[in-house]
């Protein structure tokens, strides 16, 4: 029997405020444990959550930029459950009245382009870490750290159209992509601002029921999400085809096994006893703050990546490699304004420029070159002033300089020899110099203009412009 | 609805409660009295009438986005029944 997958995913990002989503305590990454908690997100009796304003402008973007309809009311509740790392013994999500439903997202694989449903997304606080120590000691304790507790996330929940681990990893890509457009969520999954849970069954193929499913979870790269998905797709399939049954849990990632495990937790049924939170007013969204929040939002990685193809004519990949953050996407843009010459800028920027970045792992907003640089440089080449090759050398002088590129050229006697009349006369010398070779090429052996290429750039260190030479050489041998 | 005594476990046990036999009978009691009370409500006709969830008539309020000092790491471990290096100290939940 033929089996397909059926995959839904839940993805949880941390929205980047500077305070927690019910209380003034920063949401500040690797700080000492319990250093930014305060009686709200500690839970102590008597105090009152109050609604951070940016998490909603910035659920609200996501909602706008993934084709939602902002719901005009929604509602806090409280998810009930006991955990360490939960001080009030609920957590404060949206349940049945979320601040956001019905969306989509398009993705592409292999050139094949699908619309991935989006059921929902709400709002809600993010939990405490466990820590774990690692001393003989520490056995049997589990450590708490509190500062994560309230920071604000909001879980994207799609509809189960995913219908293999490629497609749900361009999937994620692409929500990433547009969270750190908006500037909304760093996306860092390591550090766990940007994690996925996915729901994984199988069905025969033509069936229109859903197989029972199994929640995955602990995948925290991208790579990790396919694996857990391959490896999880068929180990259902494996089971059912031996006679097995597929039972629902929650099944943990084991990148180190690259399996995915039960997890085991102690059998109880789930039992959140959700109840519309009574410290919260429902969430009230104005018609003003949507559309207060709409003027905000950017150009988004697939409308400028269609842009830059229509507009600069460059390759889809060239396109697809510019725009993959918007930093980058501005910087091809500026280089471009200034010089004219979308492939070109495109060729320096994707082959010398980010090799250079990626070789320091830097980020294109610390780059020493400004875009002006580029353009320069590019302007040089394009005026016959510099070789390509001394453009090269330019380009990583002033990397590391920060040097004009007109001073590096002018320090390193580096313009290129364009002039006809002066390189005229060096053709000359060399040519009658070597009458043999001019012999062999007058015989037909053509490929001897190498030779008299190669000795006019040792006469001229290399700065001759080898297109003129080119054009010199042949009118004087075949004269 | 009535209560038996399977609910009054059920709700004890997600609670994390230990109840004794007469207080399982005593609150099995309780609860089926006030759920007969609440139960009266539904003998009105409520048919297009929108669920009251709230009952004060208040917009949204916010706050801005800006971060207040937290608490001493000392205050905030001050109630913890253990703590080791900075964090609260509790028993492995998972293997």
């Amino acid at each position: 029997m033929k089996f397909e997958p059926v995959i839904g995913l839940e993805v949880h990002a941390q929205l980047l405020t500077d305070s927690k989503l019910f209380c003034g305590c920063s949401t500040k990454f690797g700080s000492e444990p319990n250093t930014q908690v305060d009686p709200i997100c500690l839970g102590m009796p008597g105090v009152l959550p109050v609604l951070n304003r940016k998490a909603v402008e910035y659920a609200i973007k996501m909602a706008l930029a993934v084709e939602c309809e902002v719901n005009r009311k929604s509602v806090f509740a409280r998810k009930n459950y006991f955990y360490p790392d939960l001080p009030k013994g609920y957590q404060i999500s949206q349940y049945t009245e979320p601040i956001a439903e019905r969306g989509c997202l398009e993705i592409e694989v292999d050139g094949v382009k699908k619309t991935i449903g989006i059921t929902r997304i709400h709002m809600e606080e993010d939990a405490g870490k466990l820590l774990h120590g690692e001393g003989p000691e520490d056995a049997g304790f589990s450590f708490v750290d509190l500062n994560r507790t309230g920071v604000p996330l909001i879980e994207i929940v799609s509809e189960p159209d995913i219908r293999s681990a490629d497609e749900a990893q361009a999937y994620l890509k692409a929500l990433r992509d547009i969270l750190i457009y908006l500037g909304i969520c760093n996306g860092n999954m390591e550090e766990g601002s940007f994690r996925c849970d996915a729901n994984v069954s199988v069905r025969p193929v033509g069936a229109e029921k859903f197989g029972t499913r199994a929640e995955l979870k602990n995948m925290n790269s991208f790579k990790f999400v396919k694996e857990a998905i391959d490896y999880e797709i068929q180990r259902q399939i494996d089971l059912i085809e031996s006679g097995g049954k597929v039972v629902q849990e929650t099944r943990l990632f084991d990148s180190a096994k690259g399996i995915t495990a039960s997890m085991r937790s102690k059998e109880e049924a789930h039992d959140y006893r959700y109840l519309p939170d009574p410290d919260l007013l429902p969430l009230m969204v104005s018609d003003e703050l949507v559309s207060e929040v709409r003027s905000t939002l950017p150009e988004l990685p697939r409308a400028k990546r269609e842009r830059f193809v229509t507009e600069y004519a460059i390759p889809a990949y060239d396109a697809g490699v510019l725009t993959a953050s918007r930093d980058l996407a501005g910087y091809y843009e500026q280089v471009v304004s200034e010089t004219g010459e979308p492939k070109l800028s495109s060729n320096w920027i994707m082959g010398e420029l980010l090799r250079l970045l990626n070789e320091e792992g830097r980020d294109v907003k610390d780059c020493p070159i400004p875009p002006s640089g580029v353009a320069d440089i590019i302007k040089m080449v394009k005026g016959g002033q510099i070789s390509g090759k001394m453009a090269k050398e330019v380009f990583e002088e002033m990397y590391r300089t920060k040097k004009a590129a007109a001073d590096i050229v002018k320090a390193k006697g580096l313009t290129q020899i364009s002039d006809e009349g002066e390189l005229a006369k060096i053709v000359e010398e060399i040519v009658n110099a070597n009458p043999d070779n001019v012999a062999k090429f007058k015989a037909g052996k053509t490929n001897v203009i190498g030779f008299f290429v190669g000795e006019i750039m040792k006469a001229t260190k290399g700065k001759a412009n080898p297109g003129v030479i080119n054009k010199l050489l042949k009118e004087k041998l075949e004269a | 609805m009535s209560i038996d005594k399977k609910d009054v476990l059920k709700v004890a046990n997600l609670a994390r409660l230990a109840l004794t036999d007469s207080e399982i009978e005593l609150y099995t009691s309780q609860l089926q009295r006030i759920l007969g009370y609440v139960e009266k409500l539904s003998e009105l006709d409520t048919t297009g009438v929108e669920p009251t969830t709230y009952t004060v008539p208040l917009k949204t309020a916010f706050r801005e986005d800006r971060v207040k000092e937290s608490l001493s790491r000392e205050d905030a471990l001050w109630n913890a029944p253990d703590e080791d290096r900075g964090c609260f100290k509790v028993p492995q939940i998972i293997e």
